[in-house]
């Protein structure tokens, strides 16, 4: 166990490098708080990144005439909250993302919503903004009303500077918001040389709903609903890290059996997700057997979820403070044997899948996504795994129910889409058994526990591993058990990126395999 | 290969008579049966045998996607009424729109509307592209469909379900 260790040489190194460090109450137990000065901000990073930590997420909030600025890293799945407080009149910060490319557009996210400007930003366009409010509005600023100021129909953004490509022979095909297929709008810009991928740009913020903004002035029942909300495919994850982290902030500990429940669900949702998906992948190379062959399971898989737990997609099964309704021992027998159903079913599959050569012809060695790269993105969940990056907040930094048993992570070093394929694959297996341990540890007793309205000014981060990889959910809360502020970063944050770089030297036809095999979420990257 | 055609004949057929989910509904489901042998009917007559819909995120979670997507598995099979989904409006007799329509996709949406060829139907589907849902009206949001183009048919829930999908187009195109 080499636990907090990290920690405390950090801290010495920084010193040496004349990085001043104020430590505050931590908001968790696995959670540190650091505050720094401006100034030393991106100091701050070039240590982090030297000493090997990998930035997970970057969020501010106004108080007053200031705004907190957060950047969370992340060392053998301890957690480290850095945190500057910058002036209301001269918001200006010195950017990370020299340092971690992962924090290139989240910082432009702020920049946009907040008008904090991060000096020396390689790439200061706008990200979330389009045109729906003015660039001298701020959405998150407190003095924004959430109506904002709209016009009757907000115009396309024409202005965007896309990256250009000149010379003979290459071209440039622009696709979307709107996409052939039924799937969520976005924007991609190719630069090809015949049909081969020379560069890739993507444009997002097209389903930005507002989901902070109108987070604020939530009761915590509203805000899980909402949260439950941010990517409708990982319901139960985003509205979990939600509901922990207004349970750390209020100082609420949930039942085991709730624990026990949620880690049933959020498992089921990872399973329904990855049959999804590989029948996607497969349908996006033209073997029609796969993707029927796993819409059926998955069908199946829903079916069984509406039936015990009265969602097929399991939305608002999560309520803060455990979960809404119990299962009974005849619901824990159908989970039981849905997972023996399922278990015969791959196996016959699977190996058809294996033994495909039309298959194999397409999968491997396309959409290469290197182990550098991978790290250098920050990549999380299964894209990140199946390119060497061993880490799981499920094992890593274990939350209950998770803490109570192993979690075998599954691994892939090959970095192409077989292996994120054959990811998922593993990854459903573990659940599985991860469920039936969950099963196994269900003792009778309270589902949901009571609720403390916390203090005005409580901070809390849910982390927690989702089908997609690590989300973390930032919540404080205001007066009267509203909420003040809320910010989810979805997996798809962090792995969207990783995309403009896997497609490189593939052809124009494979994009839209590559990017199923990496499945980002639109809606929780454009919040 | 071998393995494959096995699997096949092992699976056989799943497509359902969208049976009756409990005895309650059988009544319910006994009408929707004989609805899409109706419907069916009737686009064979008036639409020479398809019909065609194009699908528009204008802002959703993503989950109304996840349902209309299932539309597609062998359990619905959809395409069994005559009913099949397009990659561009131009092809469209009918739109389905999900989502709370996002400012910045309302002129995306508008344009996707105007390329759509007359006679046409918007269906509204989900709660969001209903009135708004859990997101409303905003400085992001336009709230529900029909503030931003004319809406023929709303199909509620979130995400309504493929079998509430499907009862709300076959109804609309009974209509
Ligand atoms: S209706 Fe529900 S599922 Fe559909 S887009 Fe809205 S929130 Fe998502």
């Amino acid at each position: 166990m080499n636990d907090m260790n990290w920690t405390l040489s950090f801290e010495r190194l920084l010193a040496a490098a004349d990085v001043t460090v104020e430590t505050l109450p931590p908001p968790s137990n696995n959670i540190l708080l650091w505050q720094f000065s401006a100034s030393d901000w991106q100091k701050l990073a070039e240590q982090a990144r030297s000493y090997g930590l990998r930035w997970s997420a970057g969020w501010a909030i106004q108080e007053d005439n200031v705004f907190w600025v957060h950047a969370l890293f992340e060392k053998q799945g301890i957690y480290l909250l850095t945190r500057s407080i910058i002036d209301y009149a001269k918001p200006e910060l010195p950017s990370q993302s020299t340092v971690y490319p992962a924090a290139n557009r989240s910082e432009r996210h702020t920049q946009d919503m907040f008008g904090i400007k991060f000096t020396d930003h390689p790439d200061n366009r706008p990200w979330t903004r389009h045109k729906a409010w003015d660039r001298h509005d701020y959405p998150l600023r407190k003095d924004f009303a959430v109506q904002g100021r709209p016009e009757v129909i907000t115009p396309p953004d024409t202005e965007y500077a896309f990256v250009k490509s000149y010379g003979a022979g290459t071209y440039e095909i622009p696709v979307g918001p709107v996409h052939a297929g039924i799937i969520e709008p976005g924007h991609f810009r190719f630069q090809a040389v015949g049909e081969l991928i020379l560069n890739l740009e993507e444009r997002l913020g097209y389903v930005h709903k507002g989901v902070e903004k109108i987070a604020e002035g939530r009761n915590p029942e509203a805000l899980a609903r909402l949260a439950g909300r941010v990517s409708g495919d990982t319901t139960v994850g985003h509205c979990w890290a939600a509901c922990m982290a207004m349970e750390r902030a209020a100082k609420v500990d949930i039942p085991p059996r709730a624990a026990l429940i949620r880690g049933i669900l959020a498992e089921r949702e990872r399973i329904a997700n990855h049959l999804g998906d590989i029948g996607a992948i497969c349908n996006d190379v033209a073997f029609v057997f796969g993707q029927m062959q796993f819409t059926r399971l998955r069908e199946n898989w829903l079916r069984t979820q509406a039936g015990i737990f009265g969602h097929r997609l399991l939305m608002d099964c999560v309520i803060p403070g455990g979960v809404k309704s119990d299962i009974s021992a005849a619901d824990c027998d159908a989970v039981k044997h849905d997972i023996s159903r399922l278990r015969k079913e791959l196996s016959d599959i699977i190996t058809a899948l294996d033994l495909n050569s039309s298959l194999e012809d397409r999968l491997y060695t396309a959409g290469y996504l290197s182990e550098d790269m991978a790290a250098a993105y920050g990549t999380v969940g299964y894209v990140g795994r199946a390119s060497g990056q061993d880490f799981d907040v499920r094992r890593d930094a274990a939350y209950a129910p998770y803490d109570r048993v192993t979690v075998k992570v599954a691994m892939e070093t090959q970095g192409d889409i077989a292996s994120r394929l054959w990811i998922r694959y593993k990854e459903i297996m573990v659940s599985m058994k991860l469920i039936e341990r969950f099963l196994g540890l269900l003792e009778p007793g309270d589902i949901v526990a009571n609720w403390q309205v916390p203090e005005a000014g409580s901070l809390g981060l849910g982390i927690i591993d989702g089908w997609r990889g690590e989300i973390v959910s930032f919540v404080r809360f205001g007066a009267d058990n509203l909420i003040d502020r809320f910010y989810p970063r979805d997996p798809s944050q962090l792995n969207w990126p990783a995309l403009e770089k896997l497609v490189l030297n593939n052809i124009v036809p494979d994009f839209p395999v590559c990017n199923k095999s990496l499945n980002g979420s639109y809606s929780g990257n454009d919040l | 290969m071998l393995r494959l055609f096995k699997k096949i004949l092992t699976t056989g057929i799943v497509t359902e008579n969208i049976k009756p989910v409990s005895r309650t509904e059988q009544g319910r489901e006994d009408e929707l049966e004989r609805m899409g042998v109706e419907v069916k009917r009737l686009i064979d007559r008036k639409f020479a045998g398809s019909i065609a819909i194009r699908q528009v995120d204008a802002g959703s979670c993503n989950g109304c996607e996840l349902e209309i997507h299932a539309l597609n598995n062998p359990y619905y099979d959809i395409e069994r009424f005559g009913i099949h989904f397009v990659a561009s409006p131009r092809h469209a007799d009918v739109l389905l729109v999900t989502g709370p329509v996002s400012r910045h996709m309302q002129a995306a949406l508008l344009r996707t509307y105007q390329a759509t060829p007359d006679p046409k139907w918007v269906v509204a589907v989900g709660d969001c592209a209903a009135c708004g849902g859990e997101f409303g009206e905003s400085y992001a949001c336009c709230g529900a469909v029909s503030n931003v183009i004319p809406v023929d048919a709303v199909i509620s829930g979130c995400p309504p379900t493929p079998l509430a999908l499907m009862k709300g187009v076959l109804g609309m195109i009974k209509r």
